[in-house]
């Protein structure tokens, strides 16, 4: 039985830990799984990915134009680490009030122009982006699953040079994933970008 | 050629130094991170407004008349507004001058190419995550950083307690 000592000290670190949540994660923080709306019309959750090593999971959206100009690049990483275990998971937290070209629809008609191959998903009530702490787009989290949990492993830039990706010389999330398929944890597992603010519902 | 180039950069820099109110008519320079850092660490007794903004970003163009407005609020020796954008390299002639000269921006206007962003964003401010608009207030004794929109009211407020300081 734990006594009265114990116990505030279990509330006051879970109190600890949700002040933490509110700021969003950091890197070894164990993220949430979620169940979010996909441009196909079905409902996606992480788990539903039982065979998946982990996530590269990225807060993107239609009308910024960082988030288009990484368009291509987010295709080439899942056609290249989904089959390692890695699937892209693009998850759209904009509020369509704010930006309208973010909406549901005209995520659907993006989607089927550029054939997006990974899920891309509505966080309808801006709930996950701000549980994972997500301030810009794009935004990357690649998460590890490590026993029964999603570990966050990296946050930040896809690579360094969002204009012309013959020009980056660093590739943060394809040099993060390998880190990881290879059994190590990245060495550079936090970057900085320009992006553009998430829209939130006024 | 460099003679000529140096006695030009001398002029231009001159005339911006005498009339610094004037509008840009596409005088809209493209900057590196190096030659841009001393803008924001300079040491005399004007405060400095350094936005981060692009033509693209919907907020932050939303608020560029509030910083216009500065211009004339304030004495321009006691403040300095600069509009940093950081549109795409490729938009700069098509979308960056056309939009300077279309809103006749009097504020100066710098056009920072730095795609490796992770490499300077701690520069301007470690709390900065890296979205825009982001703002930079300072002069050689306070620095204060705030990312996302600002205010007229909460930036007359902030300008204030630094130039009486």
């Amino acid at each position: 039985m734990m006594n009265m000592k114990q116990m505030i000290f279990f509330i006051a670190l879970f109190g600890v830990a949700l002040i933490g949540n509110a700021q969003g994660y950091k890197v070894g923080d164990k993220a949430i799984d979620f169940q979010l709306l996909n441009v196909d019309g079905t409902m996606v959750s992480l788990a539903d990915f039982s065979e998946a090593k982990g996530f590269i999971v990225m807060f993107t959206c239609n009308a910024c134009p960082y988030s288009v100009a990484y368009e291509d690049r987010k295709i080439e990483l899942d056609n290249k680490y989904a089959q390692l275990g890695y699937p892209v998971i693009a998850i759209n937290p904009n509020d369509s009030t704010v930006q309208p070209k973010d909406s549901y629809s005209e995520m659907i008609i993006r989607a089927k122009e550029k054939l997006f191959p990974y899920p891309y998903l509505l966080d309808a009530d801006q709930t996950i982006f701000k549980a994972y702490g997500a301030t810009r787009t794009p935004h990357v989290f690649i998460l590890n699953k490590e026993g029964e949990d999603l570990i966050v492993r990296y946050i930040g830039a896809i690579d360094n040079n969002h204009e012309d990706a013959t020009q980056a010389s660093e590739k943060y999330v394809e040099d993060a994933i390998e880190a990881l398929l290879a059994g190590r944890l990245p060495k550079v597992d936090f970057t900085k970008a320009i992006g553009c603010t998430i829209k939130v519902k006024k | 050629m460099r003679i000529s180039f140096l006695i030009f950069w001398f002029f231009t820099g001159m005339t911006v130094l005498v009339t610094p109110l004037k509008e840009n008519f596409g005088q809209v320079p493209t900057y590196s991170f190096e030659q841009f850092e001393p803008l924001i660490n300079k040491k005399n007794d004007t405060t400095y407004v350094i936005n981060f903004w692009a033509t693209w970003c919907a907020p932050c163009v939303k608020e560029l008349p509030d910083f216009e407005r500065l211009n004339t609020k304030f004495d321009h020796k006691k403040l300095k507004v600069i509009l940093v954008s950081l549109d795409f390299k490729r938009n700069k002639e098509s979308k960056l001058l056309p939009f300077v000269e279309k809103n006749k921006l009097r504020s100066q206007i710098i056009h920072l190419y730095a795609p490796d962003a992770n490499a300077w964003i701690d520069r301007v401010n470690p709390e900065w995550s890296g979205s825009i608009p982001a703002t930079l207030i300072y002069n050689h004794n306070q620095r204060i950083f705030h990312e996302g929109s600002y205010t007229f009211d909460e930036m007359v407020t902030i300008i204030d307690k630094l130039i009486t300081n």
